[in-house]
């Protein structure tokens, strides 16, 4: 059934969301800590271990791959959504602020990946 | 209203997938005809997102791009952080532990040097540009690490609202570039692998920034760079109104 897999990943999408917040206010913070990236291994658990002991099932899976490929669109629509006037009316400030730092983290990229295999 | 109108405003959420799929018809035309496959389709249905943002904004004055269209307020919908954080959840399914254990060390690595560069950099800027009140100086530098840290950070040390909203605009800025560079700078920065992937998102840290820089380049490298992203602005959230706060402080 592929609410099975939809449902599995909601219910890994909500655990992980809940432990991130309450993590936020363990820490006294007012935002979520983490919760997509422990929602996303709590799912890579189950989408290892149910393949091993019981299976998820063909249909049931297409639930999950669904999601995973209207990840684009969903990204498109979530683009046409930015406040792009707020960027630009935030003036040369912000503007310089933010190209300086995309920039020199993009230089860091292949430092800090090259750094980590030389070890 | 026409019932043209009201057909559409009542089923928004499905006037939205139209509306993005013809956005994205396009895109994969114009990537086709123009750049000849060069430039990716996604990356071009982003960008041409963005531009549809920009006039929904001068034309509505307001805050969410097209959303803001009643036509196309389900774009916010489809758009918004429910359904994006669902499908980020989605496509971790048939990503590899392996992986992200060989790159976690890299990836934690690069979470805590990228909010303290982004933030370092930020203050620079603002340092660069007279001001001088250490409040000041660390919301703007907040707002370059994210848009979210920028306000929480701003808020818990009292800066003033100007300042406030100066650094979740220099927090957007930073979110639509890394939208829109990643695409270009993608392979001179050997931006193709996990281990790549989740330093991306460690520096740069941005969640729709990072969400769609990955989706213009590999959708499959997009679970490894939002596992460290989602991180991020928690680690910034901690470290701006703390310990980063007290060093600006104690030299302005």
């Amino acid at each position: 059934m592929v609410i099975y897999g939809i449902a599995l990943l909601g219910i890994c999408t909500l655990v992980g969301l809940y432990t991130g917040q309450l993590l936020g206010a363990f820490f006294g913070i007012d935002t979520n800590v983490g919760g997509i990236g422990i929602a996303m291994l709590l799912l890579m658990y189950f989408s290892n271990s149910l393949n091993a002991r019981f299976k998820i099932g063909d249909i049931s899976e297409k639930g999950i791959t669904f999601w995973s490929m209207i990840y684009i669109p969903i990204v498109v629509a979530m683009a046409a959504k930015q406040n792009v006037i707020g960027a630009i009316d935030g003036g040369f400030m912000a503007i310089l602020a933010g190209i300086i730092v995309v920039l020199v983290s993009f230089i860091f990229i292949p430092i800090i990946s090259n750094f980590e295999k030389n070890k | 209203m026409t019932i043209f109108e009201e057909v559409l405003v009542g089923n928004n959420l499905i006037t939205a997938f139209v509306f993005v799929g013809i956005t994205v018809y396009l895109a994969y035309f114009i990537s086709d005809k123009l750049t000849r496959g060069r430039f990716h389709g996604s990356a071009i249905a982003i960008i041409l997102g963005l531009i549809f943002a920009y006039f929904a904004g001068v034309f509505t004055g307001g805050e969410k791009g097209v959303a803001d269209i009643a036509i196309l307020s389900g774009v916010g919908i489809l758009g918004g952080s429910m359904l994006r954080d669902f499908a980020i959840v989605a496509t971790a399914y048939g990503a590899k532990f392996s992986d992200l254990r060989s790159s976690g060390k890299a990836g934690i690595l690069s979470l805590f040097f990228g909010v303290i560069l982004s933030f370092i950099l930020g203050a620079l800027v603002a340092i660069a540009f007279g001001y001088e009140d250490p409040k000041d100086i660390t919301t703007i530098g907040a707002g370059t690490v994210t848009f979210v840290v920028g306000p929480v950070s701003g808020s818990a040390i009292g800066a003033s609202s100007d300042v406030i909203a100066l650094s979740i605009a220099a927090g957007l800025v930073k979110s639509i570039l890394v939208m829109t560079l990643t695409p270009l700078f993608a392979k001179q920065v050997g931006l193709d692998n996990p281990k790549s992937a989740m330093v991306f998102g460690g520096l740069m840290g941005t969640n729709s920034g990072v969400a769609a820089g990955l989706a213009a380049v590999d959708p499959k490298l997009v679970p490894y760079g939002a596992m460290t992203a989602t991180f991020y602005t928690a680690v910034g959230c901690l470290l701006v109104p703390s310990v980063l706060f007290l060093l600006v402080d104690v030299f302005f």
